[in-house]
């Protein structure tokens, strides 16, 4: 697979998996997911991997989770609506570490919305779309080589950290076609779960992450998604245990996040005004920097590759010199928000939201809300 | 380590059955099994107190977590315990879907008639016009025959008991661990505690001797008018057949498609 690809961003997430080392996919169609099942139900095969069309997303990400235990790396596709069902697993394989890749591409919502076009809108479910305490990793492609790169780095994050790890596309970055490229195999890094010595008596607890054994190979290993001590045995009774373990679950992502968190930014240094975009709106940035220029503006922009853990450091960094902010989004805001925790109420922020249809925000549109905020901040 | 099961709980004889079959087939301990389940008393059964993997997982999703252990490792003996609530209520569509699948484990379910721990509250698997806690007026909604439907669905073998039966459902869950293939055993259990105990039948021996009037076999059954079946228990074995499992078919299909890559 090692050169230039004319790849669809689903094709290149598929491709990505294998080389990844993901040899098993359950899921179940949805559009703008479905090309992602269908290439893996033809390549998993080849490459000794099981690809299995489930009954519906909650089997899906259950047949994920068992795989997982059972040794393989292990995949899910979907789009809002089976995002909303696989809620429950997620909160499972957070609770039990259990190491697994759910990609949502995004579609317009909520409910059935518009099932083929494109939307933003589960930034925050990504985040806090299951019960309970807990904290995600949430990755966010705007190419279709960052849809290869980026289900790499999904599942390296997944086996690292031993969590989910959420892919969170979007239907224009899954379903467009660009050139890509595969760097050979001694390039790619790939990273595999710790496991246990064959004296390891404990898997969920005593080590920030803890190594992971699979069922099959005498450890008796217990998993259970109730409040449990380092051995996998239920205690629902003991403040102290529930606590030792959600705040370790929260806290390993929490403390690694600098480690998690990548973007990419342009002039934040010095810039009056800034964007912060994700995803297929992000494409429209580049274009629009040019364009305020030329009007005498000069932008900077930070583009989230990580969502979630959220970037508040780099984000502070631009708000020190920037006296606005934009955050355009196919939604009706929602990073919005984060942004405005983070710069404190020290630079306004500005929303530019644009739903429906699939239409992206042009960068013409871009350059008349900066244009505009720039003048009123003044 | 206490098991959490109630006095005379039906729960307790699906273990004892379930240890001696697999001691008969030659097994030493159940080591060489792993085992999922979901949510309710019966999901305890294995998990954590068999010596084995166990994999306890949420609310009726027993099944696809177990689908993807087996798919990865068609070797290990993968079964499922669960209860009625769990495997024909919130998580039905999973079993009919394993059964039309053929995927080759075993599912257990302990059908005590009623949502045991969360209080008593009807179950899709509760005789009519019974009185829970959700139907002070008594159910008005036939029960599932879950054997009959998993039959229906595709199953490699199924068979059905009751706790009463303890001989013929040790046999049985020989059969199906030796079975290839999807192998479903029902076994009628009796809870004292929020099933019982509301219907006059306080006691576990009460329920069991109820068990023993209503149970008929499956050839007695053939015999009887729809009519004179109701509030019956048909026991016996429904199924027993062999056709091609899901993972062997998927298997075929890696070497069939590294033919052609």
């Amino acid at each position: 697979m090692t050169k230039n690809h004319f790849w669809q961003g689903n094709e290149a997430c598929a491709e990505a998996a294998i080389t990844a080392g993901c040899r098993f996919f359950a899921g179940y169609p949805i559009t703008p997911s479905s090309e992602i099942v269908e290439h893996l139900a033809l390549r998993l095969p080849q490459e000794d991997g099981i690809a299995i069309q489930m009954e519906d997303e909650l089997a899906a990400l259950g047949a994920v989770i068992g795989a997982s235990w059972a040794g393989a790396k292990a995949m899910t596709a979907t789009s809002g609506p089976g995002f909303s069902l696989m809620q429950e697993n997620i909160g499972y394989a957070f609770m039990t570490e259990t190491p697994c890749v759910i990609v949502n591409v995004q579609r317009v919502g909520p409910s059935t919305g518009q099932a083929t076009k494109c939307g933003q809108g589960d930034v925050m479910q990504a985040r806090w779309g299951t019960h309970g305490d807990y904290a995600s990793i949430v990755l966010s492609p705007n190419s279709v080589q960052e849809m290869f790169d980026l289900t790499i780095r999904a599942f390296n994050l997944a086996e690292k950290y031993r969590t989910p790890v959420i892919l969170l596309a979007d239907e224009i970055v899954a379903h467009m076609r660009e050139p890509i490229t595969v760097p050979p195999s001694d390039k790619i890094e790939i990273v595999n779960r710790k496991k246990p010595k064959q004296t390891d008596k404990t898997f969920f607890g005593s080590k920030e992450i803890p190594p992971m054994p699979s069922v099959g190979q005498g450890f008796n290993v217990a998993v259970t998604g109730s409040t449990h001590n380092e051995y996998g045995i239920r205690y629902t009774a003991d403040p102290t245990v529930h606590r030792r373990l959600v705040e370790r679950l929260v806290g390993k992502i929490r403390k690694n996040a600098s480690k998690i968190i990548e973007f990419e930014d342009y002039n934040i240094k010095n810039c009056e005004a800034g964007i912060v975009s994700y995803g297929c709106t992000s494409r429209a940035v580049y274009e629009t920097v040019d364009l305020a220029k030329k009007k005498g503006i000069n932008l900077g922009f930070l583009r989230l590759k990580t969502v979630w853990p959220f970037p508040d450091d780099i984000v502070q960094a631009m708000a020190k010199n920037a006296k606005i902010v934009f955050v355009p989004e196919m939604n009706l805001g929602q990073v919005f928000y984060e942004v405005e925790r983070a710069v404190y109420g020290r630079v306004s922020v500005v929303p530019i939201n644009k739903i429906g249809g699939g239409e992206m925000i042009t960068p013409e549109e871009l350059l008349a809300e900066v244009v505009n905020g720039v003048r009123n901040v003044d | 380590m206490r098991l959490p099961f109630c006095a005379g709980c039906g729960n307790l004889t699906i273990i004892n059955c379930f240890l001696r079959a697999i001691h008969e087939l030659g097994y030493k301990d159940p080591s060489k099994f792993v085992f999922c389940s979901g949510i309710g008393c019966a999901a305890w059964i294995a998990s954590p107190y068999f010596k084995a993997d166990s994999i306890h997982v949420t609310h009726g999703r027993s099944i696809p977590v177990a689908t993807g252990v087996k798919l990865i490792r068609p070797d290990l003996n993968v079964v499922v315990f669960g209860g009625d609530g769990d495997l024909a209520g919130i998580g039905l569509s999973h079993l009919i879907h394993a059964a039309r699948r053929n995927l080759d484990i075993v599912v257990v379910m302990s059908n005590n008639m009623i949502y045991g721990m969360t209080g008593g509250q009807v179950a899709p698997t509760t005789p009519l016009k019974t009185k829970t806690t959700t139907t002070p007026y008594g159910n008005v909604e036939r029960p599932f025959d879950t054997t009959r439907l998993v039959v229906a669905a595709g199953a490699s073998y199924a068979a059905r008991w009751t706790t009463f039966h303890i001989e013929q459902l040790k046999e049985s869950m020989k059969k199906a661990i030796t079975t290839k293939g999807f192998a479903f055993i029902e076994a009628v259990s009796q809870c004292p505690t929020a099933f019982g105990r509301r219907v006059g039948l306080k006691k576990a021996p009460d329920i069991l001797r109820w068990f023993k009037e209503i149970s008929v076999t499956l050839q007695e059954g053939e015999k009887m008018a729809e009519k004179d079946l109701e509030g019956k228990i048909v026991v016996g074995e429904f199924v027993h057949r062999e056709f091609p499992t899901v993972p062997e078919t998927l298997y075929e299909i890696m070497k069939e498609a590294k033919k052609g890559a």
